[in-house]
């Protein structure tokens, strides 16, 4: 059978069940669509031989009656922000040279239990901070999709080359991970589906720490169901990480009901921000539509703050990731630059094995936290973010899910917005709101542009409620029948 | 408040990077920029607002008093750019 790279996770574990094919072929499938298209260069560190073999461990539990779960012998890639036993852990970062974790994080060591495959480990932007997977000390991930004239596209970020990887095909699904936007907006620009669950449904124990108050797991995949699939597996409490919540999961496949009818479904007013294309207004409203047609009650609400959220965020994210990226000193793991003295040691290896946009970051941190402006700055954002938190909590009195666009514009250029970081912060204008609230949101693909690249619709719920998300989701993805594939 | 070169020189200090003298200028532009930018926050009353430093409002739990780990200096030690007898290395500190 061939093109077993382009099958869903559903579909590989039915055929897998049948019998129609093995975990090995599968693999070997998209092994060879990796070679393929190297030039995306999604991945920064490819593992077939670990691929290889667990991918025969699964075929051979599967010939014994002793298969682990629905992810048995489905290829996934691993964001390389998750520390993985044995196997380079670079977050994209010239300063984590050479780093080979001696632990395996909880998520993709879930993931392992449960059988599924490491393909590789994906690109990313240096420490996930970043829109269009151009900060990577490894080169920028082109998107599969092409603009017109054939330029290359930025593929979002920061988990792009996930995004890149599920939407060319190379592998079945991967691993992202959601500070501010980087699972959802990716999936946006690549015409995929992402989920960032509920802060504390995923476990932070072994990811690479950006911030660590935001930093979320989750799945991207080719359809919602496959993302229901994939989170069951991510998913659980986990002791090692406080901040993961000790709650029971619900059987999210389950949630897939197809059934919306009573729905309440919010649009928020504030979510029409100035310059956005028509053409985004427009999906925007033919979802609804869909959600209408299928059911749901659509409602108006007001999310009053929204606009301080994005500058809220670039306080509070780069707040947090200035403390967790102390840790790279040259001393643990890692890139070490010689220097005089300590300090010096610390500040040569700090300018060099850092990136640009890193250090704008890990300095406006160090500033906010500063003596003397920690009140004006970081207790202001985190007073923004009470009342941001508040918003949601108030509109989910009168709606069950809210639906926004996953982001305010299709793909663009490599290129674009690069000296501006300004210009590249608004990419995640609708998805930072979410993230400062630690509600579940997830980006469905529901049409294409103009210029014929895809285009996501975003729908938020209630904190521990992505069964509804879910389902929600799965209905809209129906209604938008969204079929068109890259050119590659 | 705009940051001047020597305030950014000092950021990159407490934040231990070093920036070429040349791209203090600039850079001074671009936190700058990001500072200008937040400012709007100003513009929310936030007068009796609870700061939110985390979204779980679940106590942090306690784990048993007990040793769960030890005895792997070898594995701490594994990616360590210079160790030398179960020891990391650092330039001089003390004269």
């Amino acid at each position: 059978m061939s093109d077993l790279n382009k099958l869903t996770i559903a579909q590989a574990r039915d055929g897998l069940t049948k019998g129609d094919f093995t975990s090995v072929e599968l693999t070997e499938a998209c092994l060879s669509s990796m070679s393929a298209k190297k030039e995306l260069n999604a991945f920064i560190t490819e593992t077939p031989e670990i691929a290889l073999e667990r991918a025969e461990a699964s075929d051979e539990r599967r010939a014994t009656g002793n298969t682990a779960s629905a992810m048995d012998g489905v290829p996934v890639a691993i964001k390389d922000l998750f520390c993985t036993e044995g196997v380079l852990t670079t977050a994209a970062s010239h300063i984590l040279d050479g780093y080979t974790p001696v632990y395996e994080s909880s998520v993709s060591d879930n993931l392992r239990n449960d059988g599924a495959v490491m393909l590789g480990k994906a690109n990313l932007d240096e420490f996930a901070m970043g829109s269009a997977n151009v900060t990577s000390f490894y080169g920028n991930v082109i998107n599969p999709w092409k603009a017109e004239d054939g330029k290359d596209l930025v593929p979002g970020g920061s988990s792009g080359g996930s995004a890149a990887a599920v939407s060319g095909d190379l592998c079945l699904a991967a691993t992202g991970t959601d500070t501010g936007g980087s699972i959802r907006q990716p999936a946006s620009f690549c015409g995929i589906v992402g989920l960032k669950p509920t802060y504390g449904r995923c476990s932070r124990w072994g990811i690479v720490a950006f911030a660590s108050s935001l930093d979320q797991a989750g799945p991207m995949t080719k359809t919602v169901r496959d993302a229901a699939i994939m989170l069951q597996s991510m998913a659980g409490h986990d002791p090692k990480d406080s901040t993961s919540a000790p709650v029971e999961l619900p059987d999210f496949e389950a949630a897939l009901t197809g059934e919306v009818k009573g729905l309440r479904v919010g649009i928020p007013k504030e979510y029409r921000v100035e310059g956005m294309p028509a053409e985004i207004e427009k999906l925007w409203r033919q979802g609804a539509e869909w959600l209408k047609d299928s059911g749901a009650e659509i409602v108006d609400i007001s999310l009053p703050h929204t606009k301080y959220a994005l500058p809220a965020y670039y306080i509070v994210a780069p707040a947090e990731a200035s403390a967790n990226l102390a840790r790279y000193d040259g001393v643990r793991y890692g890139l070490r630059v010689d220097g005089e003295s300590i300090d010096d040691m610390y500040m040569n290896t700090r300018g060099e094995g850092f990136g640009k946009e890193v250090q704008r970051r890990v300095m406006i941190g160090t500033y906010v936290l500063s003596a003397g402006y920690y009140d004006a700055y970081y207790r202001k954002a985190q007073q923004i973010r009470t009342l941001i938190a508040k918003d949601f909590t108030d509109a989910y009195d009168q709606v069950d899910v809210i639906l926004t666009p996953t982001a305010p514009s299709a793909a663009f250029p490599v290129g674009e917005n690069q000296d501006d970081p300004l210009a590249m912060y608004l990419n995640d204008v609708f998805t930072v709101p979410a993230s400062l609230a630690g509600i579940p949101g997830i980006s469905v693909p529901a049409g294409l542009s103009e210029n014929g690249l895809p285009l996501g619709l975003q729908l938020l719920g209630k904190s521990f409620d992505e069964e509804t998300v879910l389902r929600a989701a799965g209905v809209m993805e129906t209604a938008a029948a969204f079929s068109a594939k890259p050119g590659l | 408040m705009s940051l001047d070169k020597a305030t950014v020189k000092n950021i990159a200090f407490l934040a231990r990077i070093r920036v070429p003298e040349e791209d203090l200028e600039p850079l001074a532009g671009e936190l700058n920029n990001i500072l200008d930018w937040v400012e709007q926050l100003g513009e929310v009353d936030t007068e009796g607002v609870e700061p939110m430093a985390s979204v779980s409002n679940v106590t942090l739990p306690l784990r048993e008093d007990a040793v769960t780990g030890g005895g792997q200096t070898e594995k701490v030690l594994a990616n360590a750019p210079e160790a030398e007898k179960g020891f990391y290395t650092v330039p001089k500190v003390v004269e």
